[in-house]
């Protein structure tokens, strides 16, 4: 069922201002305005303002000589719009779920549900008596396809009902392109083209409208793709609009809070309500917003999020008390709102989590939200492999909650350090042989000599993301004449035309 | 002689050497002492933390494997002069358990390490701190005992380059390489990391020195002798004159 509210700015205006049809300041010509670039633009006009000659898309001063007396008011876009909003989620009560169809339209699925409303007929009298009702101008259709229901809303007959069975085009057939959802040059394009109605498009072979329309991809500019989207040939995907229920709590303060230790309290207060609030609904809290309003108008936020769901008082005002460190008070701060931005289902009721934690321990997710918070987010992080063979692009850090990639296996001959140099130190060889690594060489001031070895394992550049002057390595595994054992490469080969006599680095230490 | 019973088991215990797979009832925090310029100590704590881990599961056909992540805390100095941890140079079993904390001070060093050691998911907790931070003196330490042995999670904290301060570990080594066996198939290689290890205090066990190794399957120990290389004197122990 499409629903279409061709008045809605002006009857929102009317409902807003408490006003019946025709009385008052309706009797009067009145326009809602826009302020745009070149000056104020009319977006909706009443039943006066339209008899008077003003037109929704007129310049408001064009409409002024038409009708010097015209009233004026400004539009809301934004409030029309969440306005909508509600008609869509209030239009569930006819099917399971709806769609926003903007700027003034919602599409609502009513399959296998007219049968409660005593058949199709008895739906589109109930919903026309739900918006006599509210005072809202609609037009309802029934259709089998969302596209052949809203053109029937919008240029078809008063409480149009198409039928599965029925043909389709043929219904359809004496209704101006416009129906089709089409944008205003499209349509512009088929009038010149002779198109005016959908039948007259159906007349004219597939294949020279497809030619013709062949670069347009979005549905709003190709005649076509909506002709098989009313038709029901292709899916048309919409969104349909959820009632999502977010978790707030909100403390407003008599006296504004100046100092730290009773914002701390109105803090774990505000946990304490959120707590209970989640417990209710079996939820667990990832991420929560803390805004806090100061006297002056200033507003403060901070955001936390957790590496699990939660909800525990005490850890989420633990972490907010780290969280709060620096805030500027000003005069004081007068309202403080907790607001669940993500939540996921918790089932298990867990209890206090600092006794459990003195007997016996906290969880892993509590221990790196705790880390985390304090130390910064990249701080705690999980090794992960990644597909190179350099070996410092051989593992990627990631945070330690996300599971790791899958990835092939390091092969067992290549023996790897265990710990790497985050940037590889230049080493100073004294004592070089012609091919192989150095008998003796100076690493941070002191001297190694070189007893045993292995290599070289050649690693070549990545060709395909470096550039072409990078050179090659050449690993070698050494063993000092202490013991000490470490992983060192010559940067390049001499003569490999890729730079000067070849540098020496040591990256990686074993154990 | 029910006063004296304490006193004779005190030094039974007392007389027990160390030895590798032997696991003490008391949850260990170990301290090892360490070069800057070798990765020794990271290497012996994960050795140890291994040997135990073997030894706390011995049947090989139990259905019980240890998934539990690890924690490896470094302040930024230690990681400056030793490195970072390398995934494919890690023990195999512990590869893709491990979570690592870079922390900036030593005073969130060891703020980790403590929320690490009371944490019940964590198979064990290695730190790494280099030098002698002001933050961490014996009550930091202790307050690290006091964790570690409360929740069960074993730590071992690395010192690098550091003096023998005062520490309430209930073992202190201090390591530095040896040269390693050679290879079987390439005596020119460098073998198998291989450890010198002396325990200069341990609460349990007499001092003695081992070189150590973890040869894939269990930590081999072979003793060096004591008339070759005397213990250190315990008069300048800063630890045993506080009666710790």
């Amino acid at each position: 069922m499409a629903i279409w509210l061709p008045r809605l700015a002006i009857d929102r205006w009317r409902l807003t201002e408490g006003l019946n049809k025709g009385e008052a300041a309706d009797a009067a010509p009145l326009v809602l305005i826009n302020e745009t670039a070149h000056g104020p633009r009319i977006t909706a006009a009443n039943d006066a303002g339209l008899d008077a000659g003003a037109r929704p898309g007129m310049m408001l001063a064009d409409a002024r000589t038409l009708c010097p007396s015209l009233a004026v008011a400004q539009a809301d876009l934004g409030g029309d719009s969440a306005f909508l909003d509600r008609v869509a989620l209030s239009a569930q009560r006819w099917g399971p779920w709806s769609a926003v169809d903007p700027p003034d339209g919602v599409i609502v699925d009513i399959t296998g549900t007219a049968h409660l409303f005593g058949g199709e007929h008895g739906l589109l009298a109930d919903a026309r008596g739900s918006f006599t009702h509210r005072g809202l101008a609609a037009r309802f259709a029934i259709a089998p396809t969302a596209g052949a229901a809203w053109a029937l809303a919008h240029c078809g007959p008063e409480d149009a009902i198409l039928q599965p069975d029925q043909d389709a085009i043929e219904c359809l057939a004496g209704l101006p392109v416009a129906a089709l959802r089409l944008d205003a040059d499209t349509v512009l394009i088929l009038r010149r083209l002779g198109l005016k109605r959908i039948g007259e498009l159906k007349e004219i072979a597939r294949d020279a409208l497809v030619r013709r329309f062949r670069n347009r991809s979005v549905p709003e500019t190709n005649p076509l793709i909506r002709m098989d989207q009313l038709l029901g040939r292709v899916p048309e995907p919409l969104l349909p609009v959820l009632a999502i229920d977010v978790p707030v709590v909100q403390r407003r303060l008599l006296e504004p809070i100046l100092h730290r230790d009773l914002l701390d309290r109105v803090v774990a207060d505000l946990a304490d309500d959120m707590a209970r609030l989640l417990e209710g609904r079996k939820l667990g809290v990832r991420r929560l917003e803390l805004g806090m309003w100061k006297v002056d108008g200033d507003m403060v936020l901070r955001t936390l999020e957790l590496t699990g769901p939660n909800r525990d008082a005490a850890h989420i005002a633990g972490l907010f008390g780290n969280k709060l460190d620096g805030i500027d008070a000003g005069f004081g701060i007068e309202l403080f709102r907790l607001r669940a931005a993500w939540t996921e289902p918790l089932l298990m009721t867990q209890s206090d989590i600092e006794a459990a934690a003195e007997t016996h321990g906290t969880s892993l997710s509590a221990c790196l939200d705790r880390l985390t918070v304090r130390l910064g987010a990249n701080a705690v992080r999980r090794p992960v492999p990644h597909a190179s063979h350099i070996p410092e692009r051989a593992q990627r850090w990631q945070e330690p909650s996300t599971p790791g990639t899958a990835a092939q296996g390091e092969l067992a001959f290549h023996a790897r350090p265990l710990k790497l140099l985050d940037r590889p130190e230049p080493i100073a060889v004294v004592y070089a042989t012609p091919d192989g690594p150095p008998k003796l060489f100076r690493w941070r001031g002191e001297p190694h000599e070189v007893v045993r070895s292995e290599g070289p394992e050649r690693i070549a550049p990545e060709w395909w993301r470096e550039r072409s002057t990078t050179r090659l390595r050449d690993y070698y595994r050494i063993e000092d004449g202490a013991g000490r054992r470490y992983w060192i490469y010559r940067a390049g080969i001499a003569g490999d035309g890729r730079g000067g006599v070849p540098e020496w680095f040591l990256q990686g230490l074993f154990a | 002689m029910s006063d004296s019973l304490p006193f004779h088991s005190f030094t039974a215990a007392r007389a027990a050497e160390w030895r590798p797979g032997l696991t003490d009832s008391a949850t260990p925090h170990g301290e090892i002492f360490a070069s800057g310029r070798e990765a020794v100590g990271a290497g012996l704590a994960l050795a140890l933390a291994l040997d135990r881990a073997r030894v706390a599961a011995p049947d090989p056909l139990a259905d019980a494997y240890d998934g539990r992540s690890w924690l490896w805390v470094q302040d930024s100095t230690a990681l400056r002069l030793t490195g970072r941890p390398y995934l494919p140079g890690l023990p195999q079993s512990l590869r893709h358990r491990l979570i690592h904390v870079a922390a900036q001070t030593p005073e969130d060093t060891l703020f980790a390490l403590e929320e690490g050691l009371r944490c019940r998911e964590l198979a064990f907790v290695i730190g790494e701190i280099a030098g002698n931070p002001k933050a961490l003196d014996f009550t930091a330490s202790r307050r690290l005992s006091l964790a570690a042995e409360r929740h069960g999670v074993p730590l071992w904290l690395v010192h690098i380059d550091a003096r023998r301060d005062l520490g309430s570990a209930r073992m202190r080594w201090d390591a530095r390489s040896t040269p390693s066996p050679p290879p079987r198939w390439n005596p020119e290689a460098p073998g198998a990391p291989s450890w010198r290890a002396e325990l200069f205090r341990a609460r349990n066990h007499p001092p003695g020195e081992w070189i150590l190794r973890d040869d894939g399957d269990a930590l081999v120990a072979a003793k060096i002798a004591a008339a070759q290389h005397p213990g250190p004197s315990h008069l300048g122990d800063l630890a045993a004159t506080a009666g710790d």
